[in-house]
């Protein structure tokens, strides 16, 4: 058994008094695809965003790459260099061009020379099928396409877990399908992925596990085919039944 | 403008009640001025006779001839399209305003002689020292903002005194200050940079608030994504927030490079030779103190009015890059 990327072990977290996360256990092994999935607030962005601690945890333990998370921590961004995130808002860099975008990255902390990271940008803009948009800006570009570069961006990274979270739900409902194909491919080609996502169909193609969350807890986990054919816990019923009354 | 409604009422200046009111009141205004002794009754003379003993007649004579094209011209003005009528009213206002000053029989061989000086010193000195300060103010901006926004409580603390005392203190007792205190505690120090440093620490004051508003309009998502990248927070900084900031601090800044080329004027106190200390001196000897405060004052005006375009259409650049 292979050692796991990511490990969360008795996470509790708390905003102030709000109690966002309680008892969470996780693990992501190399190659794993977990979808996650969750009623609007019930902590699916906190737990995701703790794994690279853009959000702190109070209690418990999280392990990336063999590197516990904590306050005093000195190397954090060396984590984060290999742990890419793909933001529902896309959060690419306005002001610069989508190569730059993509280009920063791998120049400013991995120390690649310029030739190399554009020829890498390239190859993954290549891969997520928008080479001609190289020279645009990110607000020129469709929503669908955004997303794909935001996810080019991370690529290039060279990342060994990429971190979604629900990056086709700021997006209008004709380019979602061109964002999941992308991250299907990318699922094909062997990435560990961890997607808060409501998309069932991208669930039931790619996930190894599906997650469901509740008030800050996991409270079901299982393989996408038992989960959506025969879930156990009531509020997993109900959210299920809400989400494919369409 | 204003958003415009598509319904046009005609010019309050067209309806009659209007006009009337204002006929009137202009002739009573202009009547108790007593403008007979003026050049208006040499014009009048044909009509009543010689000025000076025209008394009342003359007066509301005056006084009717001066309302009627008074009101005729605003009248008028009314029918022209927006832009026309912006160029004339101001025209206008010009003249009587330079008519104004011709008045005071100022003289203007004077002026000539001195104004190439006027330019070549004072306008010169003041535009540099403005820039350096501003350039300077600048980079204390940026750091007194990034200090306003940390959670280094010494950071914080530091930044805050400073633009508290800086932004609390007249600029005119700043420039005394560090002008004559500085040589208290061993450090001579020449007037121009003691005035260079006196308005870079007041405005760099100033500016803090600017810079700190730009770095924090920013969405949180640009540091989240630079953070997940593994980006340090001055690279952050550098390359992701401040660029992005830049197009909303510098408007603002040009309007305190504006504000600063007039408040350049008082570091005239410690003898830099800008333009108001020449406008003060160079009168002194002859006792023309009037030509040359009009001359600076126009000069200053210039000078405004040229930053003010080349503002607005800084501002216009930024505002079509940003959308
Ligand atoms: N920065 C924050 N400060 C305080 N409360 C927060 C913050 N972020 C999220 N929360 C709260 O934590 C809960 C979980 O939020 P979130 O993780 O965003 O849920 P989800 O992504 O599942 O919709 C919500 O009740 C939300 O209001
Ligand atoms: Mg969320």
């Amino acid at each position: 058994m292979s050692k796991p990327i990511i490990q969360m072990i008795g996470v509790n977290k708390w905003y102030g008094t709000f109690k966002a996360l309680t008892s969470v256990n996780f693990t992501v092994n190399k190659g794993d695809k977990i979808v996650v999935c969750g009623p609007s607030g019930s902590g699916k962005s906190t737990m995701i965003r703790t794994l690279n601690w853009l959000e702190a945890h109070q209690e418990g333990k999280i392990i990336v790459n063999g590197i516990e998370m904590h306050k005093k921590m000195k190397n954090v961004d060396e984590v984060r260099m290999d742990v890419g995130m793909v933001f529902q808002h896309f959060n690419l860099f306005p002001h610069m061009t989508v190569l730059q975008n993509l280009m920063a990255g791998p120049m400013w902390v991995r120390g690649i020379k310029e030739d190399e990271a554009r020829s890498t940008a390239m190859k993954f803009l290549e891969r997520v099928r928008i080479p001609e948009q190289a020279k645009k800006f990110p607000g020129q570009l469709s929503g669908g396409q955004q997303q794909r570069v935001a996810i080019a961006r991370s690529l290039c990274m060279k990342p060994k877990v990429m971190l979604f979270d629900e990056p086709t739900s700021a997006l209008d409902p004709e380019m979602v399908s061109e964002v999941l194909d992308t991250m299907i491919e990318l699922a094909k080609d062997g990435m560990t992925m961890v997607c808060v996502t409501h998309e069932m169909g991208f669930a039931k193609a790619v996930a190894d596990r599906v997650i469901f969350m509740d008030e800050g807890s996991i409270i079901e986990e299982s393989d996408p085919v038992n989960f959506f054919d025969n879930p156990q816990n009531p509020r997993t019923q109900n959210f299920l039944s809400q989400i494919l009354q369409h | 403008m204003l958003f415009a409604d598509t319904v046009v009422p005609d010019p309050a200046v067209h309806k009659p009640k209007v006009m009337a009111i204002m006929l009137a009141a202009s002739f009573v205004i202009f009547s108790l001025m007593g403008l007979n002794d003026t050049v208006l009754g040499e014009f009048m003379r044909p009509a009543i006779g010689e000025p000076t003993e025209s008394g009342l007649f003359g007066n509301l004579a005056i006084g009717l001839v001066i309302s009627m094209l008074f009101t005729g011209n605003i009248v008028l003005i009314g029918f022209l399209p927006f832009r026309i009528q912006v160029l004339v009213v101001w025209l206008e206002l010009l003249l009587l305003f330079l008519a104004f000053f011709y008045s005071f029989g100022l003289d203007f061989a004077f002026i000539r002689s001195k104004v190439w000086f006027m330019i070549s010193q004072g306008v010169f000195t003041t535009l540099y020292i403005s820039a350096i300060s501003i350039t300077l103010a600048s980079i204390v901006a940026i750091f007194g903002a990034v200090a306003k926004l940390s959670s280094n409580g010494f950071a914080y603390a530091i930044a805050s005194f400073y633009t508290s005392f800086f932004r609390g203190l007249p600029l005119l007792m700043q420039v005394y200050l560090i002008y004559l205190g500085l040589p208290q505690l061993g450090y001579v120090i020449d007037a121009v940079p003691a005035g260079i440093l006196a308005l870079t620490l007041c405005y760099g004051a100033y500016m803090t608030e600017i810079f700190r508003a730009g770095i924090q309009s920013i969405n949180k998502g640009q540091w989240e994504a630079s953070r997940s990248m593994g980006f340090k927070f001055g690279l952050t900084m550098r390359r992701i927030i401040l660029p992005q900031a830049m197009p909303l601090i510098i408007p603002p800044t040009g309007n305190q490079f504006i504000a600063m080329l007039k408040d350049s004027s008082l570091v005239s106190v410690i003898g830099v030779w800008e333009l108001m200390f020449l406008a003060r001196t160079l009168g002194n000897k002859d006792f023309k103190h009037m030509e040359m405060l009009i001359t600076a004052a126009l000069i200053y005006w210039c000078l405004t009015m040229c930053l003010e375009v080349i503002q607005s259409r800084i501002e216009r650049h930024y505002r079509t890059i940003s959308h």
